[in-house]
């Protein structure tokens, strides 16, 4: 194959042009925007107008933004704030969340998540990790009856402080109901965050709508630069900051600003925005055909995530007989990037947590290949995979002592 | 391209593996058949031995998983047609790895079910013959210096049921004098789940 075909978008996205001409423009903006000359107030110009950009394509407020390092910084600020002063700083704040110790998320959040999470479980927070159904959709019944523990036992700990239900899950594309969930969180007095990584610049998020007080995005999903995100925090609600050190994002979060990514990130937010309809019907119809060309092609095969509420543009799938590293290799040897739940290739023994917690059992999430397209995908490409991928695995199933013709 | 993951001799064999079964088990009789490894962590192998006058003459597997399990099968039935039973009973996962020009270190687990599921089939085509019994005989690491507990006194243990290092030192007395190798046998532990489960 001369060029390689890149169906890993989940993991990365390249720079749009436009990003980059952008990125590469601001680089010579080398003033700290913090400073007051007029040097200074031109990099802090170029950093409001981009924080316009994300606000808008968030339904958001400008100063509802908070710029970070990426998701998982943005992630960690939340769960941390639950553990400051902040949390408590008004009497209202007090009496709304005081006492409260129980943290309910689900069982298919990013690590970064669920590390945070087991995190405030050593400082003596109560943990719930919602399960879900087999097409990765949150157990609602499980959450209604989570959320109303504490008022049942009359014990002030086991009411729920936050709730953290990613909108999207970066691997098999299932999309929560995220505005439900955050009502209901919210009716039994928690706060909601939900990590909208894989969301944003997909599917529409508008946090207003959504009714959440905390959401996350990051720029390198949406063809912006690596090392930059973003959180949403609702007017009002608590937050501390996670880096200290400076007065930078009204003391939230420190550190010279970024000036470059930052300005880089906005413009990939603008186009987001603005072909956000487009992006949709190009990957789902993409996507949709390369479903159905596998489904013909390779007998025996599992479609994981949810039929319908599912991104656009993610399309994971379960070969049984073959391993998922083996796919993927096979395939990179051939000059196509995926990307697999496979153990062998996270270096752990245990598969994705994500199709494990779907129950589609260890020989399906072993041999589960995740391809996420993106705006550059063409129908050629589509072509080429479906050429490439039934041999692969037909040989690797000729290998195999599982048996699945 | 960039550098692939593994090296030049893992792709060979990953990409043009030799000796596969093709055919159906049953079409191709042997005279020793080992099967390891389950299929819930990742592995599973399976050898087919032909045997003749204490030779193997032939050999077939079938292999699901990783590429570098895949490619350690290969190399292994390669290296074993032509050698004596005994000397194939003796090959060590280490030396399976240098035939492959080395493996990352979270791969090696690969092809220690290569050699296991060799041993397997040879033990197989000794029994079903009334031929004496070659266990005990392959390589075996002393894991605790102090109180020479080696790794097949682990792995029978952990065919015992012992799960846990406490299980361990109850049965085997191992680490209980300086109880420096409790770190290399909680890795053996992983291992044998890996290859026998829970």
């Amino acid at each position: 194959m001369n060029k390689r075909i890149y169906l890993d978008y989940n993991a990365t996205t390249p720079l749009d042009p436009s990003v980059r001409e952008v990125f590469i423009g601001e680089l010579d903006i080398y003033a700290n925007a913090s400073s007051m000359h007029e040097d200074g107030r031109k990099s802090a110009k170029d950093i409001h107008t981009a924080r316009t950009y994300i606000a808008e394509l968030l339904n958001a407020k400008s100063e509802e933004i908070i710029f970070t390092s990426g998701g998982s910084e943005s992630n960690n600020t939340v769960f941390n704030t639950m553990v400051s002063p902040s949390l408590t700083r008004t009497s209202l704040q007090k009496a709304m969340f005081g006492g409260r110790k129980t943290i309910i998320t689900s069982a298919i959040e990013h690590p970064c998540v669920m590390e945070s999470a087991k995190r405030l479980e050593g400082l003596g927070f109560i943990v719930h990790y919602l399960p879900v159904d087999e097409t990765g959709m949150v157990d609602t019944v499980k959450y209604s009856e989570l959320l109303g523990l504490g008022d049942k036992s009359g014990i002030d700990a086991e009411k729920p402080l936050l709730v953290s239900i990613m909108m999207a899950n970066n691997e098999i594309g299932t999309i929560q109901d995220i505005k439900a969930l955050a009502h209901e969180a919210h009716k039994a007095g928690a706060l909601f965050h939900t990590d909208a990584v894989q969301a944003v610049g997909k599917i529409p998020v508008d946090a207003l709508a959504l009714g959440v007080d905390y959401l996350t995005m990051s720029a390198h999903k949406i063809y912006g630069p690596k090392g930059v995100g973003a959180l949403y925090v609702r007017k009002g609600v608590p937050i501390e900051s996670f880096i200290k050190g400076g007065h930078q994002e009204n003391g939230l979060r420190a550190g010279t600003y970024n000036g470059p990514s930052i300005v880089a990130f906005g413009e990939a937010a603008r186009l987001a925005k603005s072909r956000l309809g487009a992006y949709e019907a190009h990957t789902r119809s993409l996507r949709n055909r390369l479903r159905d060309g596998l489904l013909e092609a390779v007998p025996n095969i599992r479609i994981n995530g949810h039929a319908e509420k599912v991104l656009p543009n993610t399309l994971d799938v379960s070969f049984p007989g073959a391993e998922g590293e083996a796919i993927l290799l096979m395939l990179d040897i051939i000059g196509i990037s995926i990307s697999t739940g496979s153990a062998c290739a996270s270096g752990s023994l245990e598969p994705s947590h994500v199709l494990m917690a779907t129950g589609v059992g260890p020989e399906l999430a072993h041999g589960s290949i995740r391809f996420s397209l993106g705006q550059y995908t063409t129908d050629e490409e589509i072509d080429a995979v479906l050429k490439e991928v039934p041999p692969v695995i037909k040989k690797l199933r000729g290998f195999s002592t599982v048996t699945h013709t | 391209m960039s550098e692939w993951l593994y090296s030049d001799v893992v792709k060979e064999h990953f990409m043009h593996p030799k000796n596969v079964l093709e055919e159906d088990e049953s079409a191709w009789p042997c005279d020793g058949r080992g099967i390891v490894g389950n299929i819930k962590c990742g592995d599973q192998m399976l050898i087919l031995l032909r045997i003749k006058d204490g030779k193997i003459t032939d050999c077939r597997w079938k292999t699901y998983g990783c590429a570098s399990a895949i490619a350690s099968t290969s190399i292994l039935s390669e290296a074993i047609i032509g050698m004596r039973v005994e000397d194939a009973y003796v090959l060590s996962p280490e030396d399976i790895v240098s035939k492959l020009g080395g493996l990352p270190a979270n791969k090696i687990h690969c092809s220690v079910l290569g050699d296991k599921a060799l041993r397997s089939a040879i033990d197989d085509y000794l029994e079903k013959n009334g031929l004496p019994a070659l266990k005990g005989q392959e390589n075996v690491k002393v894991i605790c210096t102090c109180l020479n507990v080696t790794d097949r006194d682990i792995e029978d243990a952990y065919k015992a049921g012992d799960r846990t290092w406490e299980d361990l030192q109850a049965r085997t007395k191992i680490g209980t004098a300086c109880g420096g190798c409790k770190g290399k046998t909680l890795e053996l532990l992983h291992e044998l789940e890996h290859l026998y489960g829970e």
